[in-house]
Protein backbone atom coordinates (compact mmCIF):
# COMPACT_ATOMS: atom_id res chain seq x y z
CA UNK A 1 0.00 0.00 0.00
CA UNK A 2 1.35 3.51 -0.49
CA UNK A 3 -0.09 6.69 0.63
CA UNK A 4 0.52 10.33 0.21
CA UNK A 5 -0.14 12.78 3.16
CA UNK A 6 -0.10 16.28 2.45
CA UNK A 7 1.77 16.45 -0.31
CA UNK A 8 3.30 19.79 -1.47
CA UNK A 9 4.94 20.65 -4.73
CA UNK A 10 6.13 23.78 -6.00
CA UNK A 11 8.70 24.73 -9.20
CA UNK A 12 10.24 28.45 -8.39
CA UNK A 13 7.19 30.18 -7.26
CA UNK A 14 4.65 27.91 -8.80
CA UNK A 15 2.58 26.11 -6.37
CA UNK A 16 1.82 22.63 -8.49
CA UNK A 17 0.42 20.29 -6.11
CA UNK A 18 -1.65 21.66 -2.85
CA UNK A 19 -2.25 19.48 0.02
CA UNK A 20 -3.02 16.30 -1.80
CA UNK A 21 -3.79 12.88 0.60
CA UNK A 22 -4.70 9.39 -1.04
CA UNK A 23 -4.10 5.82 -0.31
CA UNK A 24 -3.58 3.30 -2.79
CA UNK A 25 -4.18 -0.03 -2.24
CA UNK A 26 -2.55 -3.26 -2.99
CA UNK A 27 -4.18 -5.54 -5.68
CA UNK A 28 -6.04 -2.74 -7.33
CA UNK A 29 -5.84 -0.71 -10.21
CA UNK A 30 -5.44 2.76 -8.87
CA UNK A 31 -5.87 5.63 -11.41
CA UNK A 32 -4.83 9.41 -11.05
CA UNK A 33 -6.49 11.21 -13.41
CA UNK A 34 -7.05 14.89 -14.14
CA UNK A 35 -6.88 17.12 -17.43
CA UNK A 36 -3.27 18.29 -18.60
CA UNK A 37 -1.07 20.49 -16.55
CA UNK A 38 -3.64 19.36 -13.54
CA UNK A 39 -0.30 18.43 -12.00
CA UNK A 40 -1.05 14.15 -12.27
CA UNK A 41 2.38 13.39 -13.68
CA UNK A 42 3.83 15.83 -10.75
CA UNK A 43 2.19 13.75 -8.30
CA UNK A 44 3.27 10.47 -9.49
CA UNK A 45 7.09 11.92 -9.91
CA UNK A 46 6.75 12.63 -6.41
CA UNK A 47 5.48 9.42 -5.37
CA UNK A 48 8.52 7.55 -7.22
CA UNK A 49 11.37 9.56 -5.45
CA UNK A 50 12.07 11.43 -8.65
CA UNK A 51 10.82 14.59 -7.58
CA UNK A 52 10.88 15.88 -3.74
CA UNK A 53 7.93 17.05 -2.35
CA UNK A 54 8.52 20.14 -0.16
CA UNK A 55 5.16 19.59 1.92
CA UNK A 56 4.12 16.19 3.28
CA UNK A 57 5.35 12.88 2.97
CA UNK A 58 4.77 9.55 0.33
CA UNK A 59 4.69 6.22 2.59
CA UNK A 60 5.29 2.88 1.39
CA UNK A 61 3.96 0.48 3.61
CA UNK A 62 4.23 3.10 6.26
CA UNK A 63 7.92 3.81 5.69
CA UNK A 64 8.09 7.56 4.84
CA UNK A 65 10.40 7.21 1.23
CA UNK A 66 11.81 10.56 1.54
CA UNK A 67 12.76 10.27 4.68
CA UNK A 68 14.82 6.92 4.08
CA UNK A 69 18.48 6.88 3.63
CA UNK A 70 19.88 5.66 0.30
CA UNK A 71 20.35 1.97 0.19
CA UNK A 72 16.89 1.98 1.89
CA UNK A 73 15.30 3.97 -1.11
CA UNK A 74 17.44 1.65 -3.10
CA UNK A 75 15.90 -1.20 -2.29
CA UNK A 76 12.21 0.38 -2.33
CA UNK A 77 12.91 1.55 -6.00
CA UNK A 78 14.03 -2.33 -6.64
CA UNK A 79 10.26 -3.01 -5.40
CA UNK A 80 8.57 -0.60 -8.07
CA UNK A 81 8.04 -1.50 -12.36
CA UNK A 82 7.39 1.55 -14.32
CA UNK A 83 5.65 2.04 -17.34
CA UNK A 84 6.53 5.21 -18.91
CA UNK A 85 4.56 7.05 -21.12
CA UNK A 86 7.64 7.04 -24.31
CA UNK A 87 7.93 3.34 -23.02
CA UNK A 88 11.84 4.84 -22.35
CA UNK A 89 12.97 1.44 -23.69
CA UNK A 90 16.80 1.37 -23.81
CA UNK A 91 17.58 1.77 -27.59
CA UNK A 92 21.36 -0.05 -27.65
CA UNK A 93 19.81 -2.51 -25.77
CA UNK A 94 17.84 -5.97 -27.72
CA UNK A 95 14.07 -6.60 -26.77
CA UNK A 96 15.73 -9.41 -24.62
CA UNK A 97 18.56 -6.87 -22.88
CA UNK A 98 15.84 -4.41 -22.45
CA UNK A 99 14.25 -7.11 -20.26
CA UNK A 100 17.26 -8.54 -18.71
CA UNK A 101 18.86 -5.69 -17.22
CA UNK A 102 17.23 -4.81 -14.07
CA UNK A 103 18.30 -8.53 -13.65
CA UNK A 104 22.16 -7.59 -14.79
CA UNK A 105 22.15 -4.59 -12.27
CA UNK A 106 20.15 -7.13 -9.26
CA UNK A 107 19.98 -10.40 -9.29
CA UNK A 108 22.18 -12.50 -8.54
CA UNK A 109 21.40 -15.22 -11.07
CA UNK A 110 22.93 -16.79 -13.78
CA UNK A 111 22.73 -15.78 -17.87
CA UNK A 112 20.50 -18.67 -18.41
CA UNK A 113 18.46 -18.03 -15.47
CA UNK A 114 18.43 -14.49 -16.31
CA UNK A 115 17.26 -15.28 -20.12
CA UNK A 116 14.76 -18.20 -18.97
CA UNK A 117 13.12 -14.97 -16.66
CA UNK A 118 12.94 -12.64 -19.69
CA UNK A 119 11.64 -14.98 -21.60
CA UNK A 120 8.71 -15.92 -19.36
CA UNK A 121 8.27 -12.13 -18.78
CA UNK A 122 8.06 -11.39 -22.40
CA UNK A 123 5.63 -14.52 -22.79
CA UNK A 124 3.27 -12.97 -20.34
CA UNK A 125 2.88 -10.04 -22.40
CA UNK A 126 2.19 -12.07 -25.84
CA UNK A 127 5.80 -10.92 -27.08
CA UNK A 128 7.89 -14.09 -28.84
CA UNK A 129 10.46 -14.38 -31.38
CA UNK A 130 11.17 -10.36 -30.98
CA UNK A 131 14.59 -11.01 -28.43
CA UNK A 132 16.74 -9.23 -30.79
CA UNK A 133 15.08 -7.02 -32.00
CA UNK A 134 15.61 -3.62 -31.19
CA UNK A 135 13.15 -0.55 -29.53
CA UNK A 136 13.34 0.83 -32.68
CA UNK A 137 12.07 -1.83 -34.46
CA UNK A 138 8.93 -2.45 -32.75
CA UNK A 139 5.17 -0.90 -32.96
CA UNK A 140 3.81 1.25 -30.44
CA UNK A 141 2.13 -0.96 -28.56
CA UNK A 142 4.74 -3.77 -28.71
CA UNK A 143 7.03 -1.03 -26.94
CA UNK A 144 4.15 -0.60 -23.99
CA UNK A 145 4.26 -4.46 -23.78
CA UNK A 146 8.02 -4.74 -23.84
CA UNK A 147 8.01 -2.01 -21.15
CA UNK A 148 5.46 -3.95 -19.05
CA UNK A 149 7.40 -6.93 -19.25
CA UNK A 150 11.18 -4.98 -17.98
CA UNK A 151 8.14 -3.60 -15.46
CA UNK A 152 7.88 -6.96 -14.62
CA UNK A 153 11.27 -8.47 -14.49
CA UNK A 154 12.23 -8.17 -10.79
CA UNK A 155 8.42 -9.31 -9.32
CA UNK A 156 7.24 -5.61 -8.49
CA UNK A 157 5.70 -5.04 -5.57
CA UNK A 158 4.17 -1.34 -6.93
CA UNK A 159 4.03 -0.95 -10.34
CA UNK A 160 3.17 2.54 -11.87
CA UNK A 161 2.04 3.04 -15.35
CA UNK A 162 2.63 6.98 -17.00
CA UNK A 163 -0.52 7.30 -19.78
CA UNK A 164 0.22 4.28 -20.89
CA UNK A 165 -2.40 4.06 -23.36
CA UNK A 166 -1.11 7.49 -25.25
CA UNK A 167 -0.28 7.20 -29.02
CA UNK A 168 -2.17 3.57 -29.39
CA UNK A 169 -5.06 2.78 -31.43
CA UNK A 170 -8.23 1.94 -29.28
CA UNK A 171 -7.64 -1.80 -29.51
CA UNK A 172 -3.68 -2.03 -28.57
CA UNK A 173 -5.31 0.21 -25.69
CA UNK A 174 -7.83 -2.77 -24.38
CA UNK A 175 -4.99 -4.87 -25.18
CA UNK A 176 -2.67 -2.95 -22.81
CA UNK A 177 -5.19 -2.28 -20.12
CA UNK A 178 -5.86 -6.16 -19.74
CA UNK A 179 -3.10 -6.69 -19.15
CA UNK A 180 -2.57 -4.00 -16.83
CA UNK A 181 -5.35 -5.30 -14.95
CA UNK A 182 -4.43 -8.60 -15.10
CA UNK A 183 -0.74 -8.41 -13.46
CA UNK A 184 -2.45 -6.56 -10.96
CA UNK A 185 -4.44 -9.32 -10.22
CA UNK A 186 -1.78 -11.96 -10.44
CA UNK A 187 1.03 -10.59 -8.57
CA UNK A 188 -0.83 -8.58 -6.34
CA UNK A 189 1.03 -5.16 -6.89
CA UNK A 190 0.04 -1.84 -5.48
CA UNK A 191 -0.47 -0.86 -9.28
CA UNK A 192 -0.66 3.33 -9.83
CA UNK A 193 -1.98 4.34 -13.63
CA UNK A 194 -1.90 7.68 -14.72
CA UNK A 195 -4.39 8.89 -17.41
CA UNK A 196 -6.36 10.96 -18.60
CA UNK A 197 -8.16 7.94 -21.06
CA UNK A 198 -11.98 7.38 -19.86
CA UNK A 199 -12.15 4.16 -21.99
CA UNK A 200 -9.18 3.32 -19.56
CA UNK A 201 -10.85 4.57 -16.27
CA UNK A 202 -14.09 2.54 -17.12
CA UNK A 203 -11.97 -0.62 -18.29
CA UNK A 204 -9.62 -0.96 -15.29
CA UNK A 205 -9.96 2.15 -12.44
CA UNK A 206 -11.01 0.45 -9.31
CA UNK A 207 -9.78 3.36 -6.80
CA UNK A 208 -9.74 6.67 -8.47
CA UNK A 209 -8.23 10.29 -7.49
CA UNK A 210 -9.03 12.79 -9.71
CA UNK A 211 -6.33 15.88 -9.85
CA UNK A 212 -7.73 19.58 -10.43
CA UNK A 213 -5.81 22.48 -10.23
CA UNK A 214 -3.07 20.66 -8.54
CA UNK A 215 -5.48 19.23 -5.44
CA UNK A 216 -6.96 16.07 -4.91
CA UNK A 217 -10.39 16.91 -6.10
CA UNK A 218 -12.35 13.59 -5.60
CA UNK A 219 -11.92 9.94 -4.80
CA UNK A 220 -13.78 6.99 -5.62
CA UNK A 221 -14.58 3.92 -7.21
CA UNK A 222 -15.54 4.09 -10.93
CA UNK A 223 -19.11 3.12 -10.37
CA UNK A 224 -19.58 6.03 -8.10
CA UNK A 225 -17.42 8.44 -10.89
CA UNK A 226 -20.58 8.18 -13.03
CA UNK A 227 -22.95 9.86 -10.77
CA UNK A 228 -20.71 12.38 -8.93
CA UNK A 229 -21.78 15.15 -8.47
CA UNK A 230 -18.70 17.03 -8.52
CA UNK A 231 -18.97 19.51 -11.34
CA UNK A 232 -15.34 19.92 -12.15
CA UNK A 233 -15.13 16.08 -12.44
CA UNK A 234 -18.21 15.74 -14.57
CA UNK A 235 -17.12 18.23 -17.32
CA UNK A 236 -13.89 16.10 -16.82
CA UNK A 237 -15.38 12.88 -17.62
CA UNK A 238 -18.45 13.89 -19.91
CA UNK A 239 -15.65 15.84 -21.86
CA UNK A 240 -15.90 13.23 -24.55
CA UNK A 241 -19.21 12.23 -26.64
CA UNK A 242 -18.70 8.50 -25.66
CA UNK A 243 -19.06 9.09 -22.24
CA UNK A 244 -22.14 12.12 -22.32
CA UNK A 245 -24.01 9.01 -24.51
CA UNK A 246 -23.09 6.37 -21.52
CA UNK A 247 -24.38 9.26 -19.33
CA UNK A 248 -28.04 9.77 -21.70
CA UNK A 249 -28.11 5.67 -22.06
CA UNK A 250 -27.48 5.26 -18.17
CA UNK A 251 -30.49 7.88 -17.87
CA UNK A 252 -28.01 10.04 -15.44
CA UNK B 1 24.78 33.52 -9.83
CA UNK B 2 23.79 30.92 -12.19
CA UNK B 3 27.83 30.07 -12.99
CA UNK B 4 27.77 29.19 -9.42
CA UNK B 5 24.68 27.12 -9.79
CA UNK B 6 26.49 25.20 -12.58
CA UNK B 7 29.48 24.54 -10.68
CA UNK B 8 28.02 23.33 -7.91
CA UNK B 9 25.57 21.58 -9.31
CA UNK B 10 28.46 19.98 -11.61
CA UNK B 11 30.13 18.86 -8.53
CA UNK B 12 27.15 17.28 -7.16
CA UNK B 13 26.56 15.30 -10.17
CA UNK B 14 30.63 14.50 -9.90
CA UNK B 15 30.13 12.90 -6.39
CA UNK B 16 26.80 11.17 -7.53
CA UNK B 17 28.95 9.61 -10.39
CA UNK B 18 31.79 8.44 -8.24
CA UNK B 19 29.45 6.86 -5.66
CA UNK B 20 29.81 3.15 -5.21
CA UNK B 21 29.23 1.24 -8.13
CA UNK B 22 26.21 -1.59 -8.17
CA UNK B 23 27.72 -3.95 -10.03
CA UNK B 24 31.52 -3.55 -10.77
CA UNK B 25 31.67 -6.12 -13.04
CA UNK B 26 29.08 -4.46 -15.75
CA UNK B 27 30.88 -0.83 -15.23
CA UNK B 28 34.61 -2.43 -16.73
CA UNK B 29 32.16 -4.01 -19.63
CA UNK B 30 31.21 -0.58 -19.85
CA UNK B 31 34.38 1.19 -19.71
CA UNK B 32 35.76 -1.60 -22.29
CA UNK B 33 32.65 -0.50 -24.63
CA UNK B 34 33.01 3.34 -24.16
CA UNK B 35 36.86 3.03 -25.00
CA UNK B 36 35.90 1.17 -28.17
CA UNK B 37 33.36 4.04 -29.22
CA UNK B 38 34.89 7.19 -27.49
CA UNK B 39 39.00 6.23 -28.47
CA UNK B 40 38.84 3.39 -31.07
CA UNK B 41 36.37 5.04 -33.20
CA UNK B 42 38.63 8.52 -33.06
CA UNK B 43 41.70 7.06 -34.17
CA UNK B 44 41.34 7.81 -37.79
CA UNK B 45 40.24 11.57 -37.47
CA UNK B 46 42.96 12.01 -34.76
CA UNK B 47 45.74 10.28 -37.31
CA UNK B 48 44.70 12.11 -40.26
CA UNK B 49 44.96 15.46 -38.71
CA UNK B 50 48.19 14.69 -36.84
CA UNK B 51 49.97 13.35 -40.23
CA UNK B 52 48.82 16.99 -42.00
CA UNK B 53 49.21 18.93 -39.26
CA UNK B 54 53.17 17.42 -38.42
CA UNK B 55 53.71 17.48 -41.94
CA UNK B 56 52.81 21.70 -41.95
CA UNK B 57 54.60 22.22 -39.26
CA UNK B 58 57.51 21.01 -40.81
CA UNK B 59 57.17 22.97 -44.04
CA UNK B 60 55.95 26.38 -42.07
CA UNK B 61 58.96 25.84 -39.69
CA UNK B 62 61.63 25.72 -42.77
CA UNK B 63 59.90 28.23 -44.64
CA UNK B 64 60.02 30.97 -42.03
CA UNK B 65 63.52 30.26 -40.72
CA UNK B 66 65.07 29.40 -44.08
CA UNK B 67 68.44 31.70 -43.10
CA UNK B 68 72.25 29.83 -43.15
CA UNK B 69 72.96 30.75 -39.45
CA UNK B 70 70.73 28.69 -38.57
CA UNK B 71 71.61 24.70 -38.92
CA UNK B 72 69.40 21.88 -40.84
CA UNK B 73 68.58 19.69 -37.86
CA UNK B 74 66.25 23.17 -36.09
CA UNK B 75 63.28 22.29 -37.99
CA UNK B 76 63.00 18.58 -37.14
CA UNK B 77 63.80 19.73 -33.56
CA UNK B 78 60.87 22.22 -33.86
CA UNK B 79 58.17 19.90 -35.05
CA UNK B 80 59.24 17.75 -32.49
CA UNK B 81 59.20 20.31 -29.84
CA UNK B 82 55.44 21.51 -30.85
CA UNK B 83 54.14 18.38 -31.24
CA UNK B 84 54.80 16.74 -27.87
CA UNK B 85 54.59 20.40 -26.30
CA UNK B 86 50.96 21.96 -27.41
CA UNK B 87 49.80 20.22 -30.60
CA UNK B 88 49.29 16.21 -29.35
CA UNK B 89 47.75 17.15 -26.03
CA UNK B 90 46.11 20.18 -26.39
CA UNK B 91 44.45 20.62 -30.45
CA UNK B 92 43.71 16.50 -30.53
CA UNK B 93 42.20 16.98 -27.07
CA UNK B 94 40.40 20.16 -28.75
CA UNK B 95 39.29 18.31 -31.15
CA UNK B 96 38.45 15.05 -28.91
CA UNK B 97 36.02 17.85 -27.67
CA UNK B 98 34.03 18.53 -30.91
CA UNK B 99 34.28 14.42 -31.43
CA UNK B 100 33.41 12.70 -28.52
CA UNK B 101 32.33 15.99 -26.09
CA UNK B 102 28.89 15.77 -29.19
CA UNK B 103 28.81 12.22 -28.81
CA UNK B 104 28.76 11.95 -25.09
CA UNK B 105 25.77 15.34 -24.56
CA UNK B 106 24.04 13.89 -27.50
CA UNK B 107 23.72 10.00 -25.89
CA UNK B 108 23.25 11.23 -22.32
CA UNK B 109 20.83 14.29 -23.52
CA UNK B 110 18.72 12.10 -25.62
CA UNK B 111 18.52 9.19 -22.80
CA UNK B 112 17.19 12.37 -20.50
CA UNK B 113 14.53 13.68 -22.65
CA UNK B 114 13.73 9.78 -23.21
CA UNK B 115 12.70 9.62 -19.83
CA UNK B 116 15.23 6.56 -20.28
CA UNK B 117 17.49 8.28 -17.48
CA UNK B 118 14.45 8.11 -15.12
CA UNK B 119 13.59 4.71 -15.78
CA UNK B 120 17.40 3.81 -14.33
CA UNK B 121 16.47 6.00 -11.35
CA UNK B 122 13.57 4.28 -10.57
CA UNK B 123 14.54 0.88 -11.23
CA UNK B 124 17.27 2.05 -8.14
CA UNK B 125 19.95 2.41 -10.44
CA UNK B 126 22.98 5.21 -10.08
CA UNK B 127 22.30 6.75 -13.53
CA UNK B 128 24.90 9.26 -12.93
CA UNK B 129 27.55 6.34 -12.08
CA UNK B 130 26.60 4.08 -14.24
CA UNK B 131 26.62 6.15 -17.83
CA UNK B 132 29.20 8.76 -17.17
CA UNK B 133 31.76 7.22 -14.96
CA UNK B 134 32.40 4.52 -17.78
CA UNK B 135 32.92 7.58 -20.08
CA UNK B 136 35.23 9.20 -17.98
CA UNK B 137 37.28 6.17 -17.38
CA UNK B 138 37.35 5.45 -20.80
CA UNK B 139 38.45 8.82 -22.08
CA UNK B 140 40.89 8.92 -19.62
CA UNK B 141 42.42 5.46 -19.77
CA UNK B 142 42.36 5.76 -23.61
CA UNK B 143 43.41 9.02 -24.61
CA UNK B 144 46.48 8.91 -23.75
CA UNK B 145 47.19 6.06 -26.56
CA UNK B 146 45.70 8.49 -29.23
CA UNK B 147 48.00 11.57 -27.91
CA UNK B 148 51.09 9.19 -28.36
CA UNK B 149 49.96 8.14 -31.49
CA UNK B 150 49.49 11.29 -32.84
CA UNK B 151 53.08 12.31 -31.68
CA UNK B 152 54.48 9.73 -33.46
CA UNK B 153 52.40 10.34 -36.71
CA UNK B 154 52.62 14.29 -36.51
CA UNK B 155 57.00 13.63 -36.71
CA UNK B 156 56.57 11.37 -39.56
CA UNK B 157 54.28 13.25 -41.53
CA UNK B 158 56.71 16.26 -41.15
CA UNK B 159 59.51 13.56 -42.07
CA UNK B 160 57.57 12.65 -45.10
CA UNK B 161 56.62 16.09 -46.27
CA UNK B 162 60.33 18.03 -45.71
CA UNK B 163 62.60 15.16 -46.69
CA UNK B 164 59.75 14.46 -49.90
CA UNK B 165 59.94 18.22 -50.72
CA UNK B 166 63.63 18.29 -50.23
CA UNK B 167 63.25 21.39 -47.71
CA UNK B 168 65.45 19.17 -45.11
CA UNK B 169 67.78 16.12 -45.56
CA UNK B 170 66.60 12.83 -43.91
CA UNK B 171 69.93 13.36 -41.85
CA UNK B 172 69.06 16.73 -40.97
CA UNK B 173 65.32 15.83 -39.74
CA UNK B 174 66.21 12.46 -37.74
CA UNK B 175 68.90 15.02 -36.05
CA UNK B 176 66.78 17.36 -34.85
CA UNK B 177 63.85 15.12 -33.48
CA UNK B 178 66.84 13.07 -31.28
CA UNK B 179 68.24 16.38 -30.15
CA UNK B 180 67.90 17.95 -26.27
CA UNK B 181 65.04 15.01 -25.99
CA UNK B 182 63.59 15.68 -22.47
CA UNK B 183 61.45 12.92 -21.31
CA UNK B 184 59.40 15.15 -19.22
CA UNK B 185 57.84 16.57 -21.84
CA UNK B 186 56.30 13.20 -22.73
CA UNK B 187 55.01 12.88 -19.33
CA UNK B 188 53.31 16.40 -19.13
CA UNK B 189 51.84 16.29 -22.42
CA UNK B 190 50.35 12.75 -20.76
CA UNK B 191 49.39 14.31 -18.06
CA UNK B 192 47.81 17.03 -19.91
CA UNK B 193 45.70 14.83 -21.84
CA UNK B 194 44.86 12.93 -18.79
CA UNK B 195 43.35 15.66 -17.56
CA UNK B 196 41.68 17.15 -20.78
CA UNK B 197 40.02 14.06 -20.81
CA UNK B 198 38.27 14.43 -17.54
CA UNK B 199 36.99 17.53 -18.62
CA UNK B 200 35.87 16.42 -22.18
CA UNK B 201 33.82 13.12 -20.32
CA UNK B 202 32.68 15.47 -17.63
CA UNK B 203 31.31 18.54 -18.91
CA UNK B 204 29.95 16.53 -21.88
CA UNK B 205 27.76 14.30 -19.56
CA UNK B 206 26.80 17.40 -17.03
CA UNK B 207 25.46 19.26 -20.22
CA UNK B 208 23.67 16.16 -21.34
CA UNK B 209 22.19 14.78 -17.83
CA UNK B 210 20.29 18.08 -17.42
CA UNK B 211 19.43 18.67 -20.73
CA UNK B 212 15.79 19.66 -20.36
CA UNK B 213 13.11 19.77 -23.29
CA UNK B 214 13.42 17.68 -26.60
CA UNK B 215 15.51 16.93 -29.85
CA UNK B 216 16.02 20.79 -30.38
CA UNK B 217 17.93 20.99 -26.79
CA UNK B 218 19.99 17.94 -27.06
CA UNK B 219 21.34 19.66 -29.85
CA UNK B 220 21.55 22.94 -27.72
CA UNK B 221 23.14 20.88 -25.20
CA UNK B 222 25.75 18.93 -27.54
CA UNK B 223 26.85 22.69 -28.54
CA UNK B 224 27.37 23.62 -25.04
CA UNK B 225 29.47 20.69 -24.34
CA UNK B 226 31.75 21.47 -27.29
CA UNK B 227 31.93 24.78 -26.16
CA UNK B 228 32.49 24.96 -22.30
CA UNK B 229 35.44 21.94 -22.79
CA UNK B 230 36.87 24.01 -25.33
CA UNK B 231 37.19 26.82 -22.93
CA UNK B 232 38.23 24.65 -19.70
CA UNK B 233 40.54 22.83 -21.54
CA UNK B 234 42.19 26.21 -22.57
CA UNK B 235 42.09 28.02 -19.33
CA UNK B 236 43.61 24.31 -17.47
CA UNK B 237 46.19 24.49 -20.44
CA UNK B 238 47.35 27.61 -19.48
CA UNK B 239 47.70 26.38 -15.44
CA UNK B 240 49.25 22.97 -16.02
CA UNK B 241 51.76 24.70 -18.03
CA UNK B 242 52.62 27.20 -15.30
CA UNK B 243 52.53 24.67 -13.37
CA UNK B 244 54.48 21.72 -14.95
CA UNK B 245 57.05 23.75 -16.72
CA UNK B 246 57.88 26.55 -15.19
Amino acid sequence: MIEVVGVGKRFGSTQVLTDINAVFQRGKVNQIIGKSGSGKSVLAKCIVGLHKPEEGKVLYEGRSFHDMDRDEKRQVRQEIGMLFQGSALFDSLSVLENVMFPMKMFASMSKSEMEDRAHTCLKRVNIVDKDKLFPAELSGGMQKRVGIARAIAMDPKYLFCDEPNSGLDPQTSIVIDDLIKEITDEFQTTTIVITHDMNSVMETGENIVFIHKGRKWWQGSREELLVSSNTELNEFIFASALMRQVKKAMGL
Amino acid sequence: MKVLFHIGRYFLLLRETFSRPEKRRLYWQRTLEEMDLLGVQSLGIVALLSFFMGAVITIQTKTNIDSPLIQGWVVGFAARQSTILEFSPTIISLILAGKVGSNIAAEIGSMRVKEQIDALDIMGVNSAGFLILPKILGTMLFNPFLVMISMFLSVFGGYIAGVGTGIVSSVDYLQGIQMNFNSYHVTYALIKTVVFAFIIATVSAYQGYYTVGGTREVGISSTKAVVYSNVVILIVNYALTQLLLI
